[in-house]
């Protein structure tokens, strides 16, 4: 891993993940800014100050902290951020969506994009692989830890809370997940459309160690990924409940479902662009 | 001529059983994981020689499809363990991204297919698995015919690379192919004949080795071919046969929709069209009933491929 860059510089890098993000969508017409807005200062923290990564990327990833992305449909967040990593080039983003591409409507590994270890996209699916490949890491006495981030919507489907009664039942505690807690869904707020009730008390209750944390809030996301890390290794799995807005960073999508899988237009792009500084170059 | 006997009956799942415990001892990366049916499956065994590889999941099949995706992330070879039922179509979306699209090593063992599960009736007699299975893009699809081959079909699993169904069952069932080697992809010719090839695949195999007999005994000559692996399908070993014999009768405890025949059909269709039967559950959910008692019914029966064979050949050109 190159040297941690600092708040300041880190700050930077978000700024320009959003304009890949924006652009990114734009370009194409279609993916989901809403979320990997809103997501962008977590993606920023972990690959550059938390995971102990490696850009030249093995799959198996032994010896390094493994990240999987349950809610696939925020890939463009996750594509800038391990482009900007080093993982492939940043020019490749402009290839986001379209025909021949590395870079799948949701991540795949189909077309061996450095960086990807499983596909997403449907739903419910990404903590129980995470738990598996902790346990695989248990097996091969590897002391890395496997994160794993979620969708607040997400938290509807069954399977999720089958592999939150696994991981507590089974001490699977080198894993630490985060859920991105926008409080949006497709259809519109969390609370009309199937309401979570009390997230947090449902994740204690079986059996993780909770923690809360305001995901666009670089610092306190570095600090609550740090406290997670210290959480692990103590018999618990960890969960990070993250709370962000939605569309973070340009102020006509913040805080509406209504941008979590639409595209801007030319002008909404050239508005959006105006508002996020371009800090390390355009891909 | 060959001529099959057998001197005892087990069940194939068993066949898994063992062969699993074995490969286990041959390989540290072979993992084990079960949805609350240890003892159904057979997986004591190995559960009890190697308890820290060996994963109670409890009764969570989506999620034991997705721990076995990410053991894989790290070297490991996961074999699942359930119900066919709950092996496949509970967990379709899980195979389908987790494991199939995402190119992962995972063996999806399958106990207490088809109508030969018995009692328990049509919620867990699953007869649209290998369809399902086969259509999924890379996945290769295994349905062995006694405990001999399912033991067999379970050790070649070990040196065998990506997404796999390895589909066996419940009832006791004539064991016939002790010795015999197998080779996934590779089909495997029973007996020689002129006048009929009759293709079937698990259970079924034994039972058009009867209705051979029975043809034989009426001076029809018919070919036996156990089509173990249904994907990728031996298709020169198909075609060799047809070319000699110029009809075909298929066999398999499965819908008709979906299964070996509709595979076998697909390849005449395309390189010979020929006279085609299938012996096959049409379009019916199953019912209660001992599994002899069930294939009759449901017209899987030896005489049912015996009449299958003589109609097929009257309709040779």
């Amino acid at each position: 891993m190159p040297q941690q860059p600092d708040v300041a510089q880190l700050k930077k890098m978000c700024s320009q993940i959003r304009r890949d993000i924006v652009r990114m969508v734009h370009a194409c017409q279609s993916g989901h800014p809403g979320g990997s807005l809103g997501c962008t200062e977590f993606f920023a923290a972990l690959y550059f100050r938390i995971l102990k990564h490696d850009s030249l990327f093995n799959p198996d990833g032994a010896g390094e902290d493994l990240f999987f992305l349950s809610n696939g449909h925020i890939s463009p967040v996750w594509y800038s951020t391990l482009a900007r990593s080093g993982y492939f080039d940043v020019k490749e983003l402009a290839t986001f969506r379209k025909i021949n591409s590395r870079l799948q409507g949701h991540p795949a590994t189909h077309e061996h994009l450095p960086g990807i270890r499983v596909a997403s996209g449907s739903l419910g699916q990404g903590l129980s692989v995470a738990i598996g490949a902790a346990l695989a890491k248990k097996l091969n006495k590897d002391d890395r830890r496997v994160f794993v981030l979620m969708g607040d919507g997400e938290q509807q489907e069954g399977q999720v809370w089958e592999a939150a009664m696994y991981a507590a039942h089974n001490k699977v505690d080198n894993l630490i997940a985060t859920i991105d807690y926008n409080g949006q869904q497709i259809d519109g707020p969390l609370k009309d459309i199937l309401d979570l009730k009390d997230l947090k008390a449902k994740w204690e209750s079986f059996g993780w160690s909770v923690i809360t944390s305001n995901g666009n809030d670089l610092e306190g996301i570095i600090a609550a990924l740090e406290n997670a890390k210290s959480l692990s290794g103590n018999g618990k799995p960890v969960m990070n409940l993250m709370t962000t807005v939605m569309g973070n960073g340009v102020d006509f999508m913040m805080g509406s479902h209504k941008w979590h899988g639409v595209a801007p237009n030319d002008e909404e792009l050239k508005k959006a662009l105006a508002q996020l500084e371009e800090t390390l170059g355009d891909y | 001529m060959t001529k099959f006997t057998f001197t005892e009956k087990k069940d194939t799942r068993s066949g898994f059983g063992v062969g699993l415990h074995e490969l286990g001892k041959q390989n540290p990366n072979v993992v084990a994981l079960c949805a609350d049916l240890t003892g159904s499956l057979k997986m004591d065994a190995f559960k009890k020689e190697y308890p820290e590889r060996f994963f109670q999941i409890g009764i969570a099949e989506a999620n034991m499809m997705g721990i076995a995706a990410g053991l894989t992330i790290g070297g490991k070879i996961p074999f699942t363990g359930t119900f066919a039922n709950f092996s496949t179509g509970r967990v379709y979306d899980q195979i389908r991204q987790s494991i199939a699209y995402s190119g992962k090593n995972v063996k999806i063992c399958a106990s207490h297919a088809g109508l030969t599960l018995g009692e328990d009736g049509a919620t867990h007699q699953i007869l649209e698995d290998i369809g399902m299975m086969k259509m999924v893009p890379g996945m290769t699809v295994i349905v062995p015919c006694d405990h001999a081959q399912t033991k067999a079909a379970t050790l070649a699993l070990g040196n065998h690379m990506g997404p796999t169904y390895l589909r066996f069952g419940r009832p006791s069932w004539p064991v016939f192919t002790t010795g015999r080697p197998f080779e996934i992809g590779k089909a495997d010719k029973m007996i020689e004949g002129t006048d009929v090839t009759i293709f079937a695949c698990g259970h079924l195999v034994w039972l058009a080795i009867e209705a051979e007999e029975k043809l034989a005994a009426k001076g029809v000559s018919a070919e036996v071919i156990n089509i173990h692996t249904i994907k990728p399908l031996d298709v020169e070993a198909i075609l060799q046969s047809v070319s000699k014999t110029g009809c075909v009768v298929t066999c398999e405890e499965h819908q008709i929709n979906g299964g070996l025949g509709d595979s076998v059909a697909q390849v005449l269709g395309r390189f010979n069209p020929l006279p085609i039967e299938m012996i096959a559950v049409n379009d019916s959910f199953g019912e209660s009933g001992t599994p002899l008692d069930l294939l009759k019914k449901y017209g899987l029966s030896t005489d049912n491929i015996v009449a299958a064979a003589e109609r097929v050949m009257l309709r040779k050109k």
